[in-house]
């Protein structure tokens, strides 16, 4: 069974790569859904079995490398965890498909397309599968491939190509992490496999190694390390800059890859390891401040901008942040609580986002919105349950897991825990004032597109909305079911061991937050409400009162427009740099010096040599091998001469 | 099949194709198509008996295997083949890329046919021989030799700077094998035989070792090329003609890492562990410095010239830190680079066929007009920044995990080039397949011919099939691999004892 899920997205890639052209467009189609079709709907059998019937395993599966002490094959862990994910992936990845069919319709390319889908979901089925963590790695770096692809899909525009590397090169510095801790998990523990890390663990607690020259301690490093990585994965503050760029792609790729999926491989990489994390509480410290440092920053970014893609992209960044400051927190629970519920929403906002730009003719800019709402009624609705789930309205799927979150903050100890609590509290009002802004921009007030598409706004056809209402669905009832599961009071059951905890569950503390407490129950949602009042105001009143915000406050508005200049300052920090030392290392470095020095004054006599050369040229290959000839042959009467000599 | 001369047999074929070959009349087109054809067909069947050779070699073993000797000068000094676990995948990689050359040429080399045809033919023998000779004296004489082909074909065949860059290359490399061969004499003195095997087994005196190694690394370090002696490199490959790229990237850069592994850490164990951190430095600069200076160029051979040496620093770095996963790292990496760097020369040599120029600038979109060869172009540019699922990766790893163990430095600074790879390579493409096809000296480019998808199908399988099975190549190294490590950690535990 599991070998079907994870190898059919395999065989839907190969065939739709190679055989695309004999099975044209629909037969793409049809025959890469139908395997994820097939895959999801095993996934949750998988699910069952797992959850209900407690059916944990290993699975191997072929052989791959070994190298003396190092050995790493191809095989699956199945727990919870792994199940979870399991379902997240191939559910969304087969509505991706499906919803495609319709939005990719009028593309050329829809065999290139669905290959590529079909492979980014394979790679990440082996990476949430993988029972060592080279196979990990592949499914990591096999996912930024796909994403890179995706991305880069519309390879006629020069920013699409762009957005494509950026993507690729921030996640292989993200990858420089994860590469180097790897590295350390097998010069420590002497295994890259799982389980007997997850064994060995406790016993390397609070050990120190060599480092670059220092001593330090070793799992806080290896976490780290790690943790780097994910930051890459998961676009983390200072690694975030890739994301939004990534927005070049078609949008179904950014619901299935840049929301709901490949970029929650950063929290699912947390929470796997959480064994070595639970033992690193400096590394655990670390993995909340920039948590929520990232769900802070990118949601001031995400305020300001125009596109709606973009605004649900920097959102996706902030809601990562949410579950990163969890993780850290210990609330490993909460974190994929969010990172579930998060897949449905995130990926309904987006591929009603898309709905929206297929609607009005491939535009993207919100100020050229407006007034959508009644001509696109099922594409409004389902973007209002994606808006409400996101922001938190009670008992719809972000409600569970978000408040859970912020509860978790508020229940902890710590200024760390503080900080993230703050964090946490504004930006659930600055996440409700954006993802209504959006919705207002959009659907309300006058009409701001030219009459021509606003003429052809139509709502999408039944292949786009079905999957649209599947997303729906989860997105306001996923939390209300699973909740006790992943956060309450079946968790340990649930996670049956899938997930590693010292001392007290904090998620068990946060339950008895009492209802009477304002600031701990009542605040996020006091939040949620008050952001929906000021976009409200902003947005719906008419007036110019956002044109009179941003004036007032001009350098702040100026500052998270430009999205705090990280593009700009990397590109005078790093690329810049790069080609500029490239540059100065070959002309300089090769050219003048080493050519120089070394062989210049060879070089003057070759030239002289070949001067000479060019007039001795007789046309006939036969006088240089004879020239080399007689070169050997001196060679070897010197040695027989040599040799006789002594 | 114990007592039949397999690697003779081996040495001889290329030698026989060249022969018929020398009497077939290169003015007219049959005659030109003959030998070609001829030429084929010698390195198809080298290649037949090189895959027999590894079906009947035996894995678990690690001494010499397939072993002949026929006294020359007398005494135990003569024509002494055999191979390891190590030299019969480079005899492998030899005979494997060869067929390749042929093709690559069928086309673009129009001007005596005969006279190349008959020059790579010499050059496969000397090339196996290089890797099958148990005699240090005939492996110099090989080493050196392959010289004289690679010379002539950059020469005639080359493009327009052609006599610079052979003597370029010629120089340099002569220059390190002058210190090789003094190494050599010295040691043919010492221990009064040229014996490979005998001379493994015999304990230089650690100051000696010193200065040998030095000398043999002059050598190597040209041909590998580390930095800073890579500059011959990049001029040798924009003037060769695309086959002659391919076996330059593909095998004679391999000599010197394979010599590294014969010679340098046997023989000379305790220099070896003393000097490593010149190699490290010097890999480590060569990784860094050439990654930077390959994102800078404007020429696509050049690009992957200066790759290749980057590529090279991590085959060193594997080496030297001596450890299992370092070394069979090290062969790893280098069998895969080169074919990766092969491949990557041909899909250069199939685009220049056309248009005749290799500045990146003059391309731009041609996934547009030329699909099938862009895909061919990403799958060699993913093994090239060592993807996991191609062969690049399990090289690259397998190195790091070696590297990170002897020093996290050594490892940290290594894994820039990761990072570093990806930007120029990602970039390369980006620059010749990606965007709008706007130049209209490209609109007519054709997508590969049915002899360029031969061409390339059978490099993309085994690229893929190294990534995902690289078990069936580690497993013939590991034998030989361990038997290095122990005797070097011998050598060096002795002489700790000593000194005690």
């Amino acid at each position: 069974m599991y070998h079907f899920i994870v190898f059919a997205p395999l065989v839907g890639f190969l065939l739709a790569g190679l055989f695309g052209k004999t099975l044209g467009k629909t037969g793409s189609q049809l025959v890469t859904s139908g395997l994820l079709v097939f895959s999801a709907i095993l996934s949750m059998f998988a699910f069952y079995d797992v959850v209900a019937n407690g059916n944990v395993q290993t699975i191997a599966v072929a052989d791959w490398v070994t190298s003396g002490s190092l050995n790493f094959d191809w095989g699956f862990k199945i727990d919870t965890l792994t199940a979870v994910m399991l379902v997240v992936v191939t559910l969304i990845s087969a509505l991706v498909h499906i919803y495609s069919i319709g939005y990719m319709a009028h593309d050329p390319d829809n065999p290139r397309f669905f290959a590529y889908l079909s492979l980014f979901t394979f790679a990440m089925l082996m990476l949430v599968t993988a029972d060592n963590l080279v196979q990990m790695y592949f499914g990591w770096e096999g996912v930024g491939l796909a994403s890179y692809l995706l991305i880069g899909f519309w390879y006629k525009r020069p920013s699409a190509n762009a957005a494509a590397i950026k993507a690729f090169i921030v996640n292989r510095v993200g990858d420089f992490g994860f590469g180097l801790g790897l590295f350390a998990i097998f010069m420590v523990f002497g295994t890259v496999y799982l389980d007997p890390i997850f064994a060995a663990a406790p016993g390397q607690a609070g050990m120190t190694f060599n480092f670059l020259g220092y001593s330090v301690d070793i799992l806080t490093t290896i976490c780290i390390m790690l943790f780097i990585g994910a930051m890459g994965k998961s676009a983390q503050l200072g690694l975030h800059t890739w994301l939004p760029d990534a927005m070049e792609g078609p949008t179904p790729v950014s619901a299935l890859i840049h929301a709901a999926t490949m970029v929650t491989a950063g929290v699912f990489l947390v929470v796997r390891m959480s064994p070595l994390f639970e033992q690193a509480p400096i590394a655990l410290m670390m993995v909340t401040i920039v948590g929520a440092a990232t769900a802070i920053f990118t949601a001031t970014i995400g305020l300001v901008q125009n596109d709606i893609k973009r605004v649900i992209a920097y959102s996706t960044c902030s809601q990562l942040g949410y579950m990163f400051f969890a993780a850290g927190l210990s609330a490993y629970g909460a974190a994929m609580f969010h990172l579930f519920t998060h897949a449905f929403f995130k990926a309904l906002l987006f591929l009603g986002a898309g709905a929206v730009i297929h609607a009005v003719a491939d535009e993207q800019d919100m100020r050229k919105m407006g007034g959508l709402k009644s001509m696109i009624p099922k594409t409004y609705i389902l973007m209002i349950i994606g808006t409400i789930s996101l922001t938190g309205f009670p008992l719809t799927a972000g409600y569970f897991s978000k408040d859970m979150i912020i509860e978790v903050a508020y229940a902890s100890h710590g200024a760390v825990a503080n900080f993230a609590w703050w964090a946490g509290i504004s930006v659930a009002l600055m996440t409700s004032f954006y993802s209504w802004r959006v919705i207002f921009m959009t659907f309300h007030g006058k009409p701001r597109a030219p009459k021509e598409v606003m003429a052809h706004v139509h709502d999408s056809p039944n292949v786009m909305i079905v999957p649209l209402i599947v997303l729906a669905t989860g997105a306001i009832l996923a939390g209300w079911f699973f909740s006790g599961s992943f956060v309450g009071d079946g968790y340990d059951r649930f996670w049956n061991g899938s997930i590693f905890l010292i001392g007290q569950n904090i998620l068990e503390e946060a339950h008895h937050i009492p209802w009477g407490d304002i600031l701990g129950k009542w605040l996020p949602t006091i939040m949620m409400a008050a952001g929906f009042g000021i976009a409200y105001l902003f947005y719906c009143r008419g007036g110019d009162l956002p044109a009179k915000t941003a004036r007032a406050f001009k350098p702040v508005y100026n500052l998270f427009y430009n999205k705090w200049y990280f593009d700009e300052i990397y590109d005078f920090l790093f690329v810049r740099p790069a080609f500029f030392i490239g540059r100065v290392f070959w002309k300089i470095g090769d050219g003048l010096i080493i050519d120089g020095l070394g062989p210049d004054g060879i070089s003057a006599v070759v030239v002289r040599l070949a001067g000479r050369v060019r007039k001795i040229q007789t046309g006939f290959i036969y006088h240089y091998a004879f020239a080399m000839l007689i070169g050997v042959a001196a060679l070897v009467t010197y040695f027989m001469f040599f040799r006789g000599g002594i | 099949m114990a007592d039949f001369p397999i690697l003779s047999v081996l040495l001889l074929i290329p030698i026989l194709g060249a022969l018929i070959i020398l009497p077939i009349r290169s003015a007219e087109e049959t005659g030109n198509r003959n030998i070609r054809q001829v030429a084929l067909l010698t390195t198809l069947a080298t290649l037949i008996i090189s895959m027999l050779l590894l079906g009947n070699f035996n894995n678990s073993l690690a001494g010499f295997q397939f072993v002949e000797f026929y006294p020359w000068f007398g005494g135990d000094t003569g024509f002494h083949l055999g191979v390891d676990g190590i030299s019969i995948l480079f005899v492998l990689l030899t005979a494997f890329l060869m067929p390749f050359c042929i093709l690559a040429s069928w086309k673009s080399i129009q001007v005596r046919v005969k006279e190349y045809m008959i020059a790579f033919l010499l050059l496969e023998t000397l090339m196996i021989g290089v890797f099958t000779s148990l005699d240090l004296f005939l492996f110099y004489i090989f080493f050196e030799g392959g010289l004289i082909p690679m010379f002539l074909i950059i020469g005639v065949w080359g493009g327009a700077r052609r006599v610079y860059a052979s003597f370029k290359f010629f120089l340099f490399t002569l220059l390190g094998s002058v210190f090789m061969l003094i190494a050599i004499l010295y040691m043919y003195a010492q221990v009064g035989t040229t014996n490979i095997p005998v001379m493994m087994a015999y304990d230089f005196l650690p100051e000696a070792q010193t200065w040998l190694w030095l000398g043999f690394f002059a050598s190597f370090a040209v041909k590998l090329p580390m930095w800073p002696v890579h500059t011959w490199l990049p001029d040798a490959h924009v003037e060769a003609p695309t086959a002659g790229s391919v076996i330059l990237a593909g095998i004679l850069l391999k000599l010197g890492g394979y010599g590294f592994l014969r010679f340098s850490l046997p023989m000379f164990p305790i220099a070896s562990s003393e000097l490593a951190v010149i190699i490290f430095g010097l890999s480590l600069i060569a990784i860094v410095y050439t990654s930077l200076v390959a994102l800078a160029q404007e020429d696509m051979k050049k690009l992957i010239a200066y790759s290749s040496v980057a590529h090279m620093g991590f085959v060193t770095i594997g080496i030297f830190v001596v450890n299992t996963q370092g070394i069979e790292g090290a062969i790893f990496q280098m069998l895969s680079h080169g074919i990766v760097s092969a491949a990557l020369f041909l899909i250069v040599g199939v685009v220049y066929d056309r248009l005749h120029t290799r500045e990146i600038a003059r391309y731009g979109g041609l996934v547009n007009n030329m699909p099938r060869y862009a895909v061919v172009f990403m799958i060699f540019t993913l093994a090239a920044v060592g993807l996991p699922g191609t062969s690049g990766f399990v090289g690259e790893v397998l190195v790091l995990f070696g590297a990170y163990q002897a020093s996290t430095w050594l490892a940290v600074i290594a894994a820039t080039g990761v990072v570093l790879g990806a930007t120029y390579m990602l970039y390369l493409y980006r620059r010749i397949c990606f965007g709008p096809l706007d130049k209209p000296d490209l609109l007519n480019l054709k997508d590969l011919d049915k002899r360029e998808f031969l061409i390339f199908a059978p490099l993309v399988a085994v690229v893929i099939w190294m990534g995902i099975y690289p078990s069936f190549f580690l497993d013939v190294m590991h034998a030989s691999v361990a038997e290095l490590i122990a005797n070097y950690e011998a050598a060096l535990g002795g002489i700790a004892a000593v000194g005690q």
